[in-house]
């Protein structure tokens, strides 16, 4: 693969401004951020308005609890939007949620809501579904925003050219509380994706071959500017799945400029803006791109060219292969702590060293998660999937659809009827066995192809074993019985 | 908040690099609705032989011998020292928190994931970056000598050995003065609340379509 790294020595094409001040432009991270700084103390530490809060069950309980013992109310309830996803189960709503200690959660979330009159798309609703799948597609994230919710998986939204991060919940009360976050601006950097994919080659396999060349702590204390022409090729269901994936890589914010590709998406959607204040809000959006002359602290090039479909071998998300590579040997590693990594990852996920990844075999599939669970990763998955079957080793293949809405849309196209007829599973939208909350799960030693975004040790079950991969190539998973190029099928 | 200000702790040394917060504090704990209660379930699938959900008696479990926190030689420890980026991974403060409720009151480490480190100012949790190899020499030590504390102290960002040689860290000033006085956030942003008025007013005329 080629990269070609630059640290702070892109080169400066500044203005000069009349008072005789040299100026560099602005990133599209900048501009976001001077947007919306209320004040900045000395120190840098600056309170950033934020314009819209997403809410959901498990961050959240504590936040409330924290605004009813100090009687505060929230600054303003209209910029909030909650749903229930994470402890949702995908099957067999009509008994409601049977665990009693998930089903507390949940109606705790309700109770809050009702209590403080705040939007809630609750089980049942055709909108409820996970919620950074649901954010943009009720138009509930627009460009130029600021977004926040109390999970990692906000940068989703930077797909938008908002500025969207996870938070923990102290923050959720605090944004409750004042419409403010307490924050220190981050350095910028652009990860350019120069040229165009191969066939087969999708968002999933770009940000995982990103991953895993800057490592999972390489973005930390930056916002990360995707660009390049394979960038502004993806759909807005691939910007999201590559910003989703932004924190994979440290960085608490991932964004992408805003084009045409992000305007026809966000047009006639519920809570996008109507009549004039769509032209004035269309106008105002040209703005959301880094000035030709603007200064990244750090700069990434890859060749989209040399990105192959890949899959993930360890515990962590940089531990990241090509469809045709092999396991790393740890004794050719000669750095000793990276090399007892190696061992500690090959031996939790049951592997020996250089075994070819397409030898590997699965037990289940799970295609879904705020990564890719949108229409266009169903429909890539149902692509595979039809005219074919589920192989015989494979115990448990499944498709939970990120939304109500996302589940009624394939359901009009028929791939509902793809799925079940190839032997998959056709589930109720929820986060469901991206991290197992409900009980979807893993069994201890169970090897799984799937499109979520994290494969620590125990996040799909405990003793589980994660392998990330895209929505096409989980479904070759699921045909085969074992990992296999999508390109070849 | 609890206020920070001098600690002197036993260390308990986390030789592992990419903590994560699964491993922190497993998903199934997250279901909980207080703030309390995490600590026994702190690193919960490496601290105990068999699985644990919520609402059993954590103490019955079979604690894993190979694992550092089982060791009696740490018990009580207040200052965990750990690898690069320590806190990765989801925002769950819940990660915190199950550190706080064992009785965690610093963190040292090279490097943290950035949630994690947010989170923890918030709770009283200092999180502390000192250099690698500082960081090496401090684990050798810690491993070393059985009983082994060190002394945090805030307002003179120093980190002090049994020896007496001491280590310099650096912190924001917002931060330290929060953590140093036990500062609620959001008392201290609502001071500016005109402020944030202002700003509102005026964003309602550039866009109104954000309200
Ligand atoms: S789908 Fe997974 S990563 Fe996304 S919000 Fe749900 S649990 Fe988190």
């Amino acid at each position: 693969m080629n990269f070609i790294y630059s640290y702070g020595n892109v080169i400066l094409c500044a203005s000069i401004m009349s008072e005789g001040l040299v100026v560099a432009g602005k990133t599209l991270y900048d501009k976001v951020w001077d947007a919306h700084v209320v004040r900045q103390e000395a120190d840098g530490t600056a309170l950033l308005y934020i314009d819209r809060h997403l809410v959901h069950e498990v961050t959240s309980p504590q936040a409330f609890e924290g605004l009813r013992l100090a009687q505060r109310q929230p600054w303003r309830v209209n910029s909030m939007v909650a749903v229930p996803d994470h402890n949702v189960p995908t099957i067999g709503l009509e008994h409601g949620i049977t665990d009693p200690v998930a089903r507390l959660q949940v109606e705790t979330l309700d109770a809050n809501c009702r209590d403080f009159g705040i939007t809630e798309f609750n089980i049942g609703d055709i909108r409820q579904g996970i919620v950074h799948v649901i954010g943009p597609e009720q138009g509930a994230t627009l460009p130029g925003m600021t977004v926040v919710c109390g999970d990692s998986h906000t940068s989703t939204h930077g797909a938008f050219g908002a500025l969207a991060h996870g938070i923990g919940t102290s923050e959720v009360e605090h944004v409750m509380a004042t419409q403010c976050l307490i924050q220190k601006k981050m350095k910028n950097m652009l990860i350019s994706v120069d040229g165009k994919v191969g066939a087969g080659v999708t968002a999933k396999d770009i940000v995982l071959a990103i991953i895993g060349e800057i490592g999972t702590a390489g973005g930390t204390g930056y916002a990360i500017e995707f660009g390049g022409e394979a960038i502004r090729d993806l759909s807005m269901e691939g910007r999201m799945t590559v910003c989703n994936m932004a924190i994979e890589g440290g960085a608490r914010a991932g964004m992408i400029a805003v084009d045409d590709t992000t305007i026809n998406y966000v047009k006639g959607r519920p809570y996008s803006p109507k009549a004039e204040d769509w032209e004035a809000a269309v106008a105002a959006w040209q703005d959301l791109h880094s000035d030709v002359d603007a200064v990244f602290d750090r700069v990434m090039r890859l060749d989209a060219a040399s990105i192959q479909p890949q899959v993930t071998w360890g515990t962590s998300p940089e531990m990241v292969l090509p469809v045709d590579g092999k396991t790393p040997d740890p004794a050719k590693e000669s750095d000793p702590v990276k090399a007892s990594g190696i061992r500690a990852a090959l031996k939790y996920m049951g592997l020996e060293a250089n075994t070819p990844i397409t030898d590997v075999q699965v037990d289940k599939v799970f295609i879904g998660s705020c990564t890719n669970s949108r229409i266009e990763d169903i429909r890539a998955a149902a692509a595979v999937a039809k005219g074919r079957k589920v192989a015989a080793n494979v115990k448990l293949a499944m498709v939970v659809p990120g939304s109500g809405l996302v589940k009624q849309q394939a359901e009009s196209e028929g791939l509902d009827k793809i799925f079940i007829e190839a032997g998959f599973e056709w589930r109720a939208p929820g986060c469901s066995m991206c991290l197992a909350m409900n009980a979807d799960r893993l069994e201890p030693g169970e090897r799984c192809a799937s499109t979520s975004n994290r494969n620590f040790e125990g996040r799909q079950g405990q003793g589980g074993r994660t392998h990330l991969v895209s929505p096409a190539m989980a479904a070759a998973a699921a045909v085969t019985g074992h990992f296999a190029d999508v390109r070849t099928l | 908040m609890e206020k920070f200000t001098v600690h002197t702790g036993l260390v308990i040394p986390l030789d592992r690099s990419n903590v994560d917060t699964d491993a922190i504090i497993p998903k199934q704990y997250l279901k909980s609705i207080q703030r309390t209660g995490f600590g026994p379930t702190l690193f919960d699938d490496w601290r105990y032989l068999e699985p644990g959900e919520p609402g059993m008696d954590h103490s019955k479990r079979t604690p894993n011998p190979d694992f550092v926190l089982n060791a009696p030689r740490f018990a009580g420890a207040s200052v965990l020292l750990a690898r690069e980026n320590f806190g990765c991974g989801s925002s769950r403060e819940h990660a915190v928190w199950a550190l706080t409720d064992y009785g965690i009151r610093a963190v040292i480490a090279p490097s943290y994931a950035d949630i994690f480190f947010n989170n923890s100012f918030k709770n009283g949790l200092l999180p502390l970056t000192l250099p690698a190899e500082v960081i090496d020499q401090l684990f050798v030590e810690a491993q070393a000598t059985e009983g082994y504390q060190l002394t945090v102290n805030l307002a003179e960002q120093q980190v002090v050995t049994p020896s007496g040689a001491a280590f310099a860290f650096s912190i924001d000033d917002f931060r330290k003065y929060c953590l140093l006085n036990g500062l609620d956030d959001i008392g201290l942003t609502l001071q500016h609340a005109d402020d944030i008025r202002v700003y509102e007013a005026k964003r309602q005329q550039t866009a109104p379509w954000l309200f």
